[in-house]
């Protein structure tokens, strides 16, 4: 097997002490990111990528993928103890999370949680570790039409996916893929939608963009719900640990479950929120005590933990395969590669091997570091949580600003930076999804130049895109993804019911 | 967003707005990359040729939204008026830090913003105030200026002391 060997070679790269200690600041980072409202996976990934501009790329992916590894534990914490999920993904967390912690079980909830995470996490990872070389390998058949044929593919699932109206979808995703054209066309020289100005020269920098939308358009909501926190003790100690960890094989049908969705969802480009919904609504469906799913059930803790774990590592598998990211922050992460001057796609595997096993072999350490330190320092993440908003907002503002500045350094991004705050505001408040613009503003450029290399070999025909059995069966997938809405609208007239009351209350990454 | 108005807003007037104003972005890109050539050229696609698409696109959308948002009979209110006072109170505070930047650099500004945000929203005493509005801009400068050397805007007050 050569995987093996690819693998304790990452190890060995993975296991020297500076990138070991850029795992351990990035998890602490991670969790503190996770547990801070307004400062959220995407753009705390976002604001600490310009200081690794001039780091080894290896250390950086490392240093910066934990900070998301430990944006995704933290999310549980503050989700359980003080029923504000601190991240999307871990909205479904509460409703089991927080009433176990209401009757005193928090231990047990926050136990459960982190391990299932790992589990989740684990699972992804082992996926990954097996796929990725696989999938590289047939992608390096790929050419310009079949690349451009998966990024259709991935945008028209975001349309399928989404639970938002797909006009708005599609809205949000020609917003981010007109923002990426602005600025200096590569190819021809020509200056696009410029207007003169100086300022927008460089375009627009999908890191401000991240910033402004997730990290001051989220505290423009935070502060529109007046939130107060009020919590809940945590107590953890070896005894609950163990306790609970006695209980969980019980429940291994479920976060199998959760972990397959979470895969699943990951890779396509559903992403960690979708999928934990999903994970829960099935878990509530098929277990034994589903009617009492919301009253503090472990298993209503387990299901969409394992499935946001499982989504949000293996989001990485298609940014690293094939460019395409299947999340925000794997988009922000890719968004990295560019700037580290590293191509995404198949050949990485070929070229950048130390790169990519590195980076694989740190995710496994990067669990079992991530599981350690939360069980041990929850009390601390619950303090800082504590403080009070009236502190922590203004705080989260001046790191958003030195964030914006530090892209370019340019003031214009700060003040571009608010006005993606406003847009994040009101993008949230009427239900358009912010994934796709993310993703659009990111792989704007890369989608851009496969289209056009597509039609310059076809000489500007569209039959191209169904020149051969590969590209043509890729496109028809995209086809179908779009319609999906439509078709299961169709179907779902001939089968009433479902769950309603879940569907309301998924919200989109 | 006329906050003045005491009747509350409609979420559907700002979703009529919101779609309006992706409407004039997508005019925007059609009309620029029409300007730069949207067609093909001797060597290939000219530049405006993917965003034109793009354009027309979001076009598309946008007027599919504005028309859902037309035909939609009763909608919730967008935001009730002391919450909207609420997301003002950091939105003004954000906007005018934001401005001071360019005049007296980030430190100067932080501390500011700090204080005033603190003394507004909090109720603080003198002392948490100034230990919170000197210590984070204070630990930003050694960070960036010191350790990472990053240089950030600065204003008159850094120049004093050299930096």
């Amino acid at each position: 097997m050569e995987e093996f060997s690819n693998l304790l070679h990452g190890f060995a790269i993975a296991l020297t002490w500076q990138n070991l200690m850029f795992m351990f600041v990035g998890i602490l980072l991670g969790v503190l990111i996770g547990v801070l409202p307004g400062l959220g996976g995407a753009n705390g990934v976002a604001i600490l990528l310009p200081l690794t501009f001039s780091m080894p790329p290896t250390s950086a992916i490392i240093m910066l993928s934990c900070i998301y590894w430990g944006a995704l534990f933290g999310g549980a914490i503050t989700s359980i103890l003080f029923n504000i999920p601190g991240e999307p993904w871990s909205v479904a967390t509460t409703f089991d999370g927080y009433p176990m912690a209401q009757q005193g079980r928090a231990g047990e909830a926050l136990t459960a949680a982190f391990t299932s995470s790992f589990v989740g996490a684990l699972f992804a990872v082992i996926v990954i570790t097996f796929l990725a070389p696989l999938v590289a390998r047939f992608a390096l058949r790929f050419g310009p039409a079949e690349f451009f044929a998966v990024q259709l593919l991935t945008f028209c699932s975001f349309v399928g996916l989404a639970r938002s109206a797909p006009a708005k979808t599609i809205a949000a995703m020609m917003l981010g893929f007109a923002l990426a054209s602005v600025g200096l066309d590569t190819v021809t020289g020509t200056l696009r939608m410029t207007f003169g100005s100086t300022e927008l020269l460089r375009g627009f920098d999908f890191l401000i963009a991240v910033i402004g939308l997730f990290g001051i358009g989220e505290i423009l909501l935070t502060m529109e719900e007046g939130l107060a926190f009020k919590g809940v003790r945590a107590r953890i100690n070896p005894k609950v640990v163990l306790h609970t960890w006695a209980q969980l094989p019980k429940y291994w049908m479920t976060a199998l479950r959760g972990t397959l969705i979470g895969c699943w969802m990951g890779i396509t480009p559903g992403g960690a929120t979708p999928a934990s919904f999903m994970s829960y609504g099935v878990a509530k469906r098929l277990s034994r005590d589903g009617h009492k799913f919301g009253t503090g059930q472990i298993e209503g803790v387990i299901a969409p933990e394992t499935a946001a774990h499982a989504a949000g590592t293996s989001a990485l598998l298609p940014m690293l395969t094939l460019g395409i990211p299947g999340s925000p922050t794997a988009a922000v992460l890719l968004g990295g590669l560019l700037i580290w001057g590293l191509q995404p796609g198949p050949l990485l595997f070929v070229e950048q091997k130390d790169f990519v096993w590195g980076l694989i072999a740190s995710m496994y350490l990067a669990n079992i570091v991530g599981l350690a330190i939360v069980l041990t320092t929850v009390p601390w993440w619950a303090a800082i949580l504590r403080v009070p908003f009236s502190i922590i907002a203004p705080i989260i503002v001046v790191i958003c600003s030195v964030g914006a500045f530090t892209v370019h350094n340019a003031l214009f991004d700060v003040a571009l930076m608010l006005v993606f705050g406003v847009v994040g505001y009101l993008f949230k408040k009427l239900d358009y999804p912010l994934a796709p613009m993310v993703l659009a503003l990111v792989l704007g450029d890369l989608a851009e130049s496969s289209f056009r290399q597509a039609m310059l070999l076809s000489q500007g025909s569209m039959t191209i895109f169904w020149a051969n059995g590969l590209v043509g069966g890729i496109v028809a997938l995209a086809l179908l993804m779009l319609v999906w809405p439509l078709l299961s609208g169709f179907l779902a007239k001939f089968r009433r019911g479902g769950d309603a009351h879940l569907a309301n209350e998924r919200p989109i990454e | 967003m006329t906050e003045k108005e005491p009747a509350a807003i409609s979420t559907r007037a700002i979703e009529i707005i919101v779609a309006l104003m992706l409407l004039s972005v997508a005019v925007l890109v059609i009309y620029d990359s029409k300007r730069i050539g949207a067609g093909w050229a001797a060597d290939g696609p000219e530049a405006g040729y993917f965003p034109f698409y793009i354009g027309a696109l979001l076009g598309v959308a946008s007027i599919w939204i504005l028309l859902q948002a037309m035909l939609q009979k009763t909608s919730p209110v967008f935001v009730a008026p002391d919450r909207f006072q609420r997301v003002l109170a950091v939105f003004i505070p954000t906007a005018l830090y934001i401005a001071t930047i360019y005049f007296i650099g980030i430190y100067l500004a932080s501390a500011f913003f700090l204080a005033l945000f603190m003394r507004r929203h909090g109720k603080f005493g003198w002392r948490k105030m100034l230990a919170v509005s000197v210590l984070v801009p204070g630990i930003l400068f050694l960070l960036f200026e010191v350790w990472f050397l990053v240089p950030l805007p600065k204003g008159p007050l850094e120049n004093l002391f050299g930096y």
